[in-house]
């Protein structure tokens, strides 16, 4: 409605006492600021292991990307999952045994397991940073009870700064949908406890490949 | 939603009496209180921090036309459209105009404080729309019927057993009763729902001007379901919310979490930009934000801009004797605790919050853990006075006022009053020192003693100490 934004726009200038501001002042305005990060020289996966481990989630180390379907495979049987997966297609030309049933498009209602790739990860707070797009649906993060992220050791980033140049980077720029994940879903909101498994996932397993595991 | 803060008094006195909300609030201290506390300590850059984000959020708000602007830009380049509402009114036609034109019938909503705001729930199912709140906070209080007595933990007056009782009512079944089962039941009950949703709804816990994204923080997950399972999702926030970059969003994410549930994070951070892209699997087919001033524009400038600053992430409602003692009902809308004692008179009108500036020991605790260092206890101050400017007050106590100020304003008057009192009071104690009531002042007394001075002022001990000084 553009007599609202022009009501809105002038009460808030009414309010701070001026007309709007110069053409000349953007520049200036819109520059990236640069605020205090958290300082810490802890390795890089350590912390993330640490601290993504920390909030419930799990970690497998691995040596390469071939080894992914045999670290699935054994995720499902622990799990007692049964064998069919989403697995994003960035993953579908792995070694995957016969015997497993994938698809790599959304996930349906009743999906078990997704396994996916990420952009990032992030040390400071032990997160994935995860992009959609044509081949990284963002239901395969949300509907699945179980998350298999297949996170490469040079994809880790010190702080929320270096991933955000990572979003930057992306070819289209900011994706639709990014998300940071911290952990499995979780909730405090019957009788103040916590409590896994609210509406996202029940377990997020992050597949760290190389990284001297 | 409807204000009611008249009955401040009468809402807090039911609160004091009931027991389960005892047992919930002591809760709610336990859990938030002291995560926070340990959290804050373990991070030696958090004070700078905070200086940081009020700063910054400062200069937002003296540029606030400029980084509106950018937003809804960077927004319609993305192929989503900004909804620019000027009142509560406008932001609900705005809303229900979208559901009309997509043919919804079912609509899911994330939480969002601003929909509560706006009263959103009951103008749509006014208009015949299905509405299911997904946050499990927020899905609790929608089958009780309630407001939200917490801005971050939606249902946190209510105990696991009533929440047994409220799920089995709706759900039907064996009425379960662990948290893990309580949980599990409502994960599936919602997990349709999330699937049938035609519009999805949010809230914005930032908005980046540089890239046009909505942002919210969250534990559930529900709000990622809510707006990618949705053909449509809408983000409700208010005007103020803004940041200028993502540089920003790492500032107050820092921040946020560890004020808000003394986390280091939330599970879930979500950037929303636009609507699903070409060759997209999945993600709705539209994005509106639904931008909502209702009020705010018209603190900037005046004596409660700085009230514009709060990222809403509970704190001062945790660390208050007050709404620790009477919980976040009574004070009678969406906001409770400090946050919004203040927020609620300058929304809906003094009048009708006269108690709510009062409710206050001005004890200093909100201000102290407020990650935007908003000086809460000032801005009531500066309440109570508008009241009294504004003869808002009650008679008694102006004419008490008046006479204090008669009597403060003549020190050789006050001194002879103050000995006259100190010496009366401690005769009326007698031998124990205390006194079980004292005229004009039962409502204190009513609920402990007074104890009595020992027979002379300040002055009078100063002067016999220090002969000679003044
Ligand atoms: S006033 Fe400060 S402490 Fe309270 S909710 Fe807002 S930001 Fe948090």
């Amino acid at each position: 409605m553009a007599d609202s934004r022009d009501t809105i726009l002038a009460r808030i200038r009414s309010g701070l006492g001026r007309g709007p501001l110069p053409a000349s002042a953007s520049a200036a305005l819109d520059a990236r600021p640069t605020h205090t990060r958290i300082a810490f020289d802890d390795d890089l996966v350590e912390r993330f292991v640490a601290r993504f481990c920390s909030r419930a989630g799990t970690v497998g180390r691995i040596a390469s990307l071939s080894d992914v379907p045999a670290a699935v495979e054994a995720y499902r049987e622990a799990h007692a999952l049964p064998g069919r997966a989403a697995v994003a297609r960035p993953l579908a030309d792995l070694p995957w045994p016969a015997g497993l049933v994938r698809h790599e498009g959304p996930a349906g209602k009743d999906e078990l397991l997704s396994v996916t790739a990420c952009l990032a990860a992030i040390a400071e707070t032990g997160s994935i940073l995860l992009a959609s797009g044509p081949d990284s649906p963002t239901t395969l993060n949300f509907v699945p009870d179980h998350h298999v992220v297949v996170l490469q050791a040079n994809q880790l980033v010190p702080d929320f700064e270096a991933a955000w140049t990572r979003l930057r980077a992306l070819p289209g720029g900011m994706p639709r949908t990014a998300n940071i994940v911290s952990g499995p879903s979780r909730t405090g909101d019957v009788g103040l406890t916590l409590q896994l498994g609210a509406h996202g996932p029940r377990s997020v397993h992050v597949l760290l490949v190389g990284g001297d595991g | 939603m409807q204000v009611d803060s008249p009955n401040f008094k009468a809402k807090a006195d039911a609160a004091l009496a009931d027991p389960h909300l005892r047992e919930a609030l002591g809760k709610t201290r336990i859990m938030f209180v002291n995560k926070r506390a340990e959290l804050a300590a373990a991070l030696p850059e958090f004070e700078r921090l905070r200086d940081e984000a009020r700063d910054r959020k400062n200069h937002i708000l003296a540029h606030l036309d400029h980084y509106l602007e950018r937003f809804d830009e960077a927004v319609t380049r993305a192929g989503g459209q900004v909804h620019w509402c000027a009142d509560a009114a406008e932001a609900r036609q705005v809303i229900l105009d979208i559901c009309q034109r997509v043919g919804a019938k079912s609509i899911t909503k994330g939480k969002s404080m601003v929909s509560e705001e706006i009263g959103l729930n009951d103008a749509l199912e006014a208009e015949g729309y299905r509405v299911l709140e997904t946050d499990l906070g927020e899905y609790i209080i929608q089958l009780a019927h309630e407001p939200p007595s917490h801005i971050i933990a939606p249902a946190a007056h209510k105990t696991r057993e009533q929440v047994a009782d409220l799920f089995h009512a709706a759900h039907g079944g064996e009425r379960k009763t662990s948290v893990a089962e309580l949980v599990t039941e409502a994960r599936l009950v919602l997990r349709d729902e999330y699937f049938k949703a035609d519009v999805g709804i949010t809230g914005g816990n930032f908005l980046v001007a540089e890239t046009g994204s909505t942002v919210i923080v969250t534990n559930e997950g529900n709000g990622d379901l809510t707006q990618i399972l949705a053909r449509v999702h809408i983000v409700t926030s208010g005007i103020e919310r803004i940041v200028p970059t993502l540089e920003d969003v790492s500032l107050f994410l820092r921040i946020l979490a560890r004020s808000a549930t003394g986390q280091e994070t939330e599970t879930y951070t979500t950037f929303s930009t636009g609507p699903r892209r070409p060759g997209d699997p999945d993600g709705p087919e539209e994005f509106h934000v639904v931008l909502v001033d209702n009020g705010r524009s018209g603190m900037l400038g005046g004596p409660f801009q700085d009230m514009l600053r709060c990222i809403r992430c509970g704190a001062c409602m945790n660390h208050c004797p007050v709404y620790g003692a009477v919980g976040g009902h009574a004070y009678g809308w969406v906001y409770p605790g400090p946050m919004g004692a203040v927020l609620t008179p300058l929304f809906a009108g003094l009048d009708v919050t006269t108690d709510l500036p009062n409710a206050c020991t001005l004890n200093g605790r909100c201000q102290s853990v407020c990650p935007v260092r908003i000086p809460l206890p000032e801005l009531l101050r500066e309440l109570r006075h508008q009241q009294h400017q504004r003869n808002l007050r009650p008679p008694a106590e102006r004419r008490a006022l008046a006479a204090w100020r008669f009597v403060a304003e003549r020190p050789r008057l006050y001194q002879f009053t103050n000995r006259l009192a100190a010496r009366a009071i401690k005769g009326l104690a007698g031998d124990t020192g205390r006194l079980h009531s004292l005229p004009f002042a039962e409502g204190w007394t009513a609920f402990r003693d007074l104890p009595a001075p020992e027979g002379r002022t300040f002055l009078e001990l100063w002067q016999a100490r220090h002969p000679g000084a003044r």
